[in-house]
C-alpha cells in the first residue's frame, strides 16, 4: 500500500511516495528523506529532541503521522539558516554555550524559533524557562539555553524594529 | 559565559573561553551522530525486551513475525548464530558480561530475548510487537530493602575496597557526641538524549562501525572478541556521542546482536534502542543504602567516620556502587573505614553513571556531616573547617594540591552564607515560602588513563594532530585542540584536529573526568616531540639562523621556532621544513601517570556547593532557587566548557535530590516508569539561579600540563547542599532520595 503527499519541505515542495501509513514524520526525514537533522529522543513526545515547526508551530515530530501532512510546510533544523547565515538563533546558542553533546540542540533551537514567534515569553528567563521545558537536555545545558533565547528574542526583535525604521 | 569567571591566560589558546569548534555543525544539525548514518542496503533490527526479572521464555510467535511483510529475519536462543566469544566471560577487565539469546533464560526485566530484522523500522517494530513472548516466571527480587548483602571481595572493576585507618572502635568509644544514620539512594539511569545505536557493516572479516563509545580502543577490542577476528580488523567512527555519562563505554548486548545480524544478512543493519530499553541491558547507578556513624570530641573534631555501602548488583556480574569511598580523602577524622557490600538482585548489571561512588556517597556523607554539626552546635561551614584535611585522611599523603579552604570561602562570600541562622524554618521569602540554605563538600578523583597522539608539522607550517579522542559533550574537539596548538606553538586556526575515530592513536577513555587530561597530555607531549625534531633539523642546517644552536631547548610561538630564552634567533616553521626538503615532520608523545608520581600524592579535585531552597509551608514542594558552586580544579583548558560541564554537574545534583528514581513494580520486577514522563529528570523551569566560580590552582604534581578534571564534581556536594537546606527550610531531615513531598508532610 502506497500513499502519496506533497509538503513543503524546508522551502522546497516535495511529492513523497510513502511505503507504509505507519511512517512519522520523524522516520520520514530520518531514513528515507536522508534529513538525520532531527533526532530521536525518545518516539514518545516526552523530550522533545525531534522538534521541528509544522506550518510555523513547533512540533514533536515524532506523534505526527508523514501522511496527514498532505499540504502542509515543515521546517526542519536543516532549512533553518539562509545559506551560510546562520538563524539568530543558532548564533545565539553557539555563542552562549547553550548545549554540550548537542544532541537535543536541534529540537531545542527549533523549539526557541516556536517559542519566539508565539511571542509568549519576550526576554523574560522564567517564561523562556517554562516555555523551553517541552525539550529536555540530559547534559543539562538550561542555563545556556535560557540566555540564549533571551538574546535572540532581543536581537531578533531589535532587527525587526531597524526593518521597520 | 557569567561575570563571575575569570578567563585565565596562560598560552595563546589554553584558557581562552572560546566557542566550540563543533558548534557549528551541531546548531545547524550536520554532526552526525552513530544513528544519523543510513548506509546503501541497510536493514533495521528491533529487539523484544523481557517482560519479566526472572524465569524463562517458553514460547514466541515466530511464524507471526516472519509472516509481516518487509521481516527478513527472526533471532531467537534457537536460532541464534554462534559467536567466537563467550557472553558469560568478559573481553577485558573494563567489560560486562552480556545477554545475546545465548539461552532462554531471563535475569532482568528489559534483557534482550529476540531480535527481528526487516528492510524497514516499522516492519521490524511490528515483527517485534508480534512475537508475544510468553514467558515460565520465577519469583523476582528488584529492591534492597531489608537485605544485609555480602561481603565484596575487592579488586576486580566494580568490586570496590574500602579503608580503615586508626582504630576505628576507639573513635566510637571516644565519643562524646554521636550519630547512627541510614540514607538511601535509588536506581538511577543514565538516560543519555541519544539512546544506544549502532550502524554494523561487514566487509569479509572487517567491522565498520558507527557506534557511539566513551573508549574506542577497547571497544574494538571488546567487539573483536565475540566475532572471532583481530581487534584491528574493528573500527567504529564516533565523531560525536549523545550523551555518555557513563554508559557508553562498554560493550553491550543488543549492539552485539545487531552486529552478528548484519553478518548474517550479509547487509548493514541499524539498531536504536527505543528510551524505554535505556532501563536493562545498558546499565544504571546501583541503589544504595549507607550507614554513617560519625562521632566528636569535645571541640568537635571527628573520632571517626565509619561509613559503610550496601549496594545491589544483578545475580551474575558485579558493579558494587564505591559509595562509601566517598569517605575516604575529605574530612580529618581520627579513625576511619569505609566498607561495602553487595546484595544481589534479579536485575540488569548496575555500571558507573557520573560521579561513581561520590554522587551516592557525597550525598550521604554530607548529610551526615550536617547532622553532626547540629549536635555539635556548629554552624555547618564552619564543622566542616574545623575538620578540614591538610594531608590525605589516613594515608597522611600530602595533596598534589588542594585550594578547599578558597572554594568555601569565596562561595560562602558569593552566596551570603554569613546572614544564615542556625536555626532551622526561620527564613520566608515575600511570599510566605520556606526559605532554606545548605552546602555541601564536593570532591571527585583526578585519574590519567593511558593515551597516544601524534602531531605533524606541515611543509606550510601548519599542523595536523591526531588522536582517537572522543567528544560527548565535554567539548574535547575545542580544550584538546587548545592544547594542541599551545604544544605546537601555532594559533589554532592553523591546526587540523582529528578525533572520533578508532583508526587515529588511542585517546585512552572518556571518563572518570580523566579525557582532557590523558588525551591532552598526550597531545601536548607529540607537539614538543614535532617542535624537539623541527629544532634538530634547524641547529643542523647551516643556513638556519638556529644553526648550532646544538643542545639549547627550542620554543615555537605563533608558527616560529626559538632559541630559548633568545628571542633574536629564530625562524619559521615554514622556512626550516622549506630548506629540509618540504617533509612533513611528525612528533609522537603519550600520557600516563607514572606509578611514582601516583603514590607521592593525594590527588582530586574540590569544591563548595551553596544552596537555597524554597519550600511551600501547605504543600511541601520544593524548589531550588539558587546553587552557587565554587571549584578548584587544576589549570582550566577552556573557562566557558568548563563553566557548563560544572553547571550540568550541578544540574544533575538537583536531579539526584529531587527526581531521579526507577521504580521496580515488586509483582513483576519491571520498572514501571521506564519513560521521560514517569523517570524525572530536571528541565529547563526546574533551573533557575546557578552560578560557577573557579578557584585558580597550580598543580605541578598531577601532570605536565596541571589538568585535574571537571566533568563530574559538580554532582557531588550539591546533593548535600540541597537536602540540608530542605532540612534548614522545614527542620525535616529526609534520609532517602529523591527526597519527595510525602517525605516533608507531617
Amino acid at each position: 500500500m502506497s500513499l502519496s503527499i506533497s509538503l513543503t519541505l524546508n522551502g522546497v515542495v516535495r511529492d513523497i511516495v510513502l511505503d507504509d501509513p505507519r511512517v512519522t514524520l520523524l522516520d520520514l526525514l530520518r531514513e528515507r528523506l536522508a534529513l538525520p537533522g532531527t533526532k530521536k529522543g525518545c518516539d514518545r513526545g516526552q523530550c522533545g529532541a525531534c522538534t521541528v515547526l509544522l506550518n510555523g508551530k513547533r512540533m514533536n515530530a515524532c506523534l505526527t503521522l508523514a501522511a496527514t501532512l498532505d499540504g502542509a510546510t515543515v521546517t526542519t533544523i536543516e532549512g533553518l539558516a539562509d545559506g551560510d547565515a546562520l538563524h539568530p538563533v543558532q548564533t545565539a546558542f553557539l555563542e552562549n554555550d547553550g548545549f554540550q553533546c548537542g544532541y537535543c540542540t536541534p529540537g531545542q533551537i527549533m523549539s526557541a524559533v516556536g517559542l519566539i514567534a508565539e511571542g509568549r515569553a519576550g526576554d523574560d528567563p522564567e517564561r523562556i524557562r517554562e516555555g523551553m521545558s517541552g525539550n529536555i537536555c540530559r547534559c543539562a545545558a538550561y542555563h545556556g539555553i535560557t540566555r540564549a533565547v533571551q538574546e535572540a528574542t532581543r536581537r531578533m526583535a531589535a532587527a525587526e524594529r531597524g526593518d521597520a525604521a | 559565559m557569567s561575570d563571575t569567571m575569570t578567563p585565565q591566560r596562560y598560552g595563546s589558546n589554553a584558557g581562552q573561553p572560546l566557542t566550540r569548534r563543533d558548534g557549528l555543525a551541531k546548531v545547524t544539525g550536520t554532526a552526525t551522530f552513530a544513528a544519523d548514518n543510513t548506509p546503501e542496503g541497510l536493514l533495521y533490527a528491533v529487539y523484544v525486551p523481557a517482560a519479566i526479572a526472572r524465569g524463562r521464555v517458553v514460547h514466541l510467535n515466530v511464524e507471526a513475525a516472519t509472516a509481516v511483510a518487509g521481516v527478513t529475519h527472526v533471532m531467537t536462543p534457537q536460532n541464534r548464530p554462534p559467536l567466537q566469544g563467550d557472553p558469560e566471560a568478559k573481553p577485558n577487565g573494563f567489560s560486562f558480561i552480556v545477554d545475546v539469546l545465548q539461552n532462554d533464560g531471563v535475569r532482568y526485566a528489559g534483557q534482550p530475548i529476540a531480535l527481528v530484522v526487516g528492510e524497514t523500522l516499522e516492519a521490524a517494530t511490528e515483527g517485534a510487537r508480534l512475537l508475544a513472548p510468553r514467558y515460565e516466571v520465577a519469583d523476582s527480587e528488584t529492591t534492597l530493602a531489608g537485605q544485609g548483602g555480602e561481603a565484596v571481595e575487592p579488586g576486580a572493576f566494580g568490586r570496590p575496597g574500602g579503608a580503615e585507618h586508626g582504630d576505628v572502635p576507639a573513635g566510637h568509644a571516644a565519643a562524646v557526641s554521636a550519630i547512627d544514620v541510614v540514607y538511601e539512594t535509588p536506581a538511577q539511569y543514565h538516560n543519555a538524549m541519544e539512546t544506544h545505536a549502532v550502524v554494523a557493516a561487514w566487509d569479509g572479516d572487517r567491522l565498520h562501525l558507527d557506534l557511539p563509545s566513551q573508549a574506542l580502543s577497547l571497544s574494538c577490542a571488546s567487539y573483536a572478541y565475540f566475532f572471532g577476528i583481530p581487534a584491528d580488523n574493528v573500527t567504529i567512527r564516533c565523531p560525536y556521542i549523545g550523551g555518555g555519562f557513563g554508559s557508553k563505554a562498554f560493550p553491550t548486548g543488543p549492539q552485539v546482536l545487531a552486529i552478528l545480524a548484519a553478518r548474517t544478512a550479509g547487509r548493514p543493519v541499524k539498531l536504536m534502542l527505543t528510551r524505554a530499553q535505556m532501563f536493562g541491558p545498558v546499565g544504571h547507578r546501583g541503589a544504595t543504602r549507607q550507614r554513617l556513624r560519625l562521632g566528636i570530641d569535645g571541640g568537635a573534631a571527628l573520632t571517626v567516620l565509619d561509613h559503610e555501602g550496601t549496594a545491589a548488583t544483578s545475580r551474575f556480574d558485579d558493579f558494587i556502587e564505591p559509595a562509601a569511598n566517598a569517605s575516604q580523602g575529605l574530612y580529618a577524622a581520627e579513625a576511619l573505614r569505609s566498607a561495602h557490600r553487595a546484595v544481589r538482585l534479579d536485575v540488569g548489571t548496575p555500571g558507573p553513571m557520573r560521579a561513581p561512588g561520590e554522587a551516592s556517597g557525597s550525598a550521604a556523607l554530607e548529610c551526615a556531616m550536617d547532622e553532626m554539626a547540629l549536635l555539635a552546635g556548629l554552624d555547618p561551614l564552619k564543622f566542616r573547617l574545623r575538620n578540614y584535611a591538610e594531608v590525605e585522611p589516613g594515608t597522611g599523603k600530602p595533596y598534589s594540591s588542594k585550594a578547599l579552604r578558597a572554594c568555601y570561602a569565596e562561595g560562602a562570600k558569593r552566596f551570603g552564607w554569613a546572614d544564615r541562622p542556625m536555626e532551622p524554618g526561620r527564613m520566608r521569602d515575600a511570599r510566605g515560602l520556606l526559605t532554606g540554605w545548605g552546602m555541601g563538600t564536593a570532591l571527585f578523583g583526578c585519574p590519567m588513563f593511558e593515551a597516544e597522539a601524534t602531531a605533524t608539522l606541515r611543509a606550510d607550517g601548519s599542523a595536523l594532530v591526531e588522536t582517537s579522542a572522543i567528544d560527548m559533550g565535554q567539548g574535547a574537539w575545542t580544550a584538546l585542540a587548545q592544547i594542541a596548538a599551545d604544544s605546537l606553538g601555532l594559533p589554532m586556526d592553523r591546526v587540523e584536529f582529528r578525533a572520533g575515530h578508532s583508526s587515529l592513536p588511542n585517546a585512552g577513555i572518556a571518563g572518570g573526568s580523566g579525557h582532557t587530561a590523558t588525551a591532552g597530555g598526550a597531545l601536548h607531549a607529540a607537539g614538543r616531540d614535532a617542535i624537539r625534531k623541527l629544532g634538530e633539523i634547524a641547529a643542523a642546517d647551516p643556513d638556519s639562523p638556529l644553526h648550532g644552536s646544538g643542545n639549547a631547548d627550542f620554543t615555537a610561538r605563533d608558527g616560529r621556532l626559538y632559541v630559548a630564552g633568545d628571542d633574536s634567533r629564530s625562524e619559521d616553521f615554514a622556512a626550516i621544513l622549506s630548506r629540509a626538503g618540504a617533509v612533513d615532520l611528525t612528533g609522537a608523545g603519550s600520557a600516563s601517570r607514572p606509578a611514582a608520581d601516583a603514590e607521592a600524592h593525594a590527588m582530586n579535585s574540590h569544591g563548595a556547593v551553596f544552596a537555597e531552597v524554597k519550600v511551600d509551608p501547605d504543600l511541601c514542594q520544593v524548589r531550588v532557587t539558587r546553587l552557587v558552586g565554587a571549584f578548584a580544579a587544576g589549570r582550566i583548558i577552556n573557562p566557558r566548557l568548563t563553566e557548563s560541564q560544572l553547571m550540568g554537574g550541578m544540574i544533575w545534583g538537583i536531579s539526584f535530590a529531587l527526581h531521579e528514581e526507577a521504580k521496580h513494580d515488586p509483582r513483576s520486577g519491571r520498572i514501571m516508569n521506564a519513560d521521560l514522563a514517569g523517570y524525572h529528570v530536571p528541565v529547563n523551569a526546574d533551573v533557575r539561579g546557578l552560578e560557577v566560580l573557579t578557584i585558580h590552582e597550580d598543580d605541578p604534581y598531577v601532570n605536565a600540563l596541571g589538568i585535574k578534571g571537571v566533568g563530574e564534581i559538580g554532582v557531588t556536594g550539591t546533593v548535600g547542599a540541597i537536602a540540608n537546606a530542605i532540612w534548614h527550610a522545614t527542620g525535616k531531615r529526609a534520609r532517602r532520595f529523591p527526597i519527595r513531598i510525602e517525605d516533608l508532610l507531617d
